[in-house]
């Protein structure tokens, strides 16, 4: 399993073709629920644009008027910036300079937070327990796939924080 | 003000980094926020004018956390 690492000042990763797949997939799944398939009534457009004034529909209502399309743009846009790193097949080495970085760790939190919704995650959730009871009813079904799914992009996405904060190593050859 | 809510997905570390990225905070204050979020469910991460309020909710939304406003 792949994991970022710190080199200079870039983060870095050499992700095999079907994590390359993976990465993809759920990037474009985040596109799609933000463009064509943008519904307000979807539970996950509802989390990824939380309503700002639980008790005041009209105030939200306003807000949402003037802060949907940027703040939809913007997740767009970091969906993108994984895809933009990324080849349509085969391989990957992916290095990553502070503001890929970053783009990409907002967007491996829309998608996570997507599945999740789908998943049914929950704070009392027990991700291994759940993983190991999906492959025990059903190695091939699509919800041990997709919980392993979430668990790999957690993984990954703490590793790319780490190396995103890490000290810069070696830049003054000490 | 603006309050963020505890949610199970986002990474305590991924939540420490945001608050300090987007308020400035020392890794001390932001990671004790992170803890109030995770241990009471919600803290009060920012506070001031309503369209200040506004503005964070809307730049803690684009990095995936869960904010709302309240009035003081």
């Amino acid at each position: 399993m792949t994991v970022f690492r710190r080199q200079g000042d870039l983060c870095v990763a050499s992700f095999a073709p079907d994590e390359v797949q993976v990465l993809r997939k759920v990037a474009s799944e985040v596109v799609g629920l933000l463009t064509e398939g943008f519904d307000r009534r979807d539970p996950v457009v509802g989390r990824l644009f939380p309503t700002v004034y639980p008790s005041d529909p009209a105030g939200s209502a306003e807000f949402r008027r003037y802060t949907e399309t940027e703040l939809k743009t913007k997740k767009i846009d970091q969906a993108g910036a994984i895809l933009a790193a990324l080849p349509e097949s085969g391989g990957a080495e992916v290095q990553l300079d502070d503001e890929a970085a970053e783009a990409w760790l907002r967007a491996l939190t829309d998608a996570r937070l997507a599945m999740a919704i789908r998943l049914d995650i929950t704070a009392e959730t027990d991700l291994g327990k759940e993983i190991e009871e999906a492959m025990r009813r059903e190695p091939t079904s699509a919800r041990a796939f997709q919980l392993s799914v979430y668990a790999y992009l957690g993984y990954l996405q703490e590793s790319l924080l780490e190396a995103l904060t890490a000290e810069r190593s070696g830049a003054t050859g000490t | 003000m603006t309050v963020v809510w505890d949610d199970p997905v986002n990474l305590m570390s991924y939540v420490t980094w945001v608050f300090q990225k987007l308020f400035g905070y020392s890794h001390e204050k932001a990671e004790q926020l992170m803890l109030d979020v995770h241990t009471k469910g919600r803290a009060v991460v920012s506070s001031g004018a309503r369209e200040r309020m506004e503005l964070d909710a809307s730049r803690l939304h684009a990095y995936g956390l869960w904010a709302t406003v309240e009035r003081a």
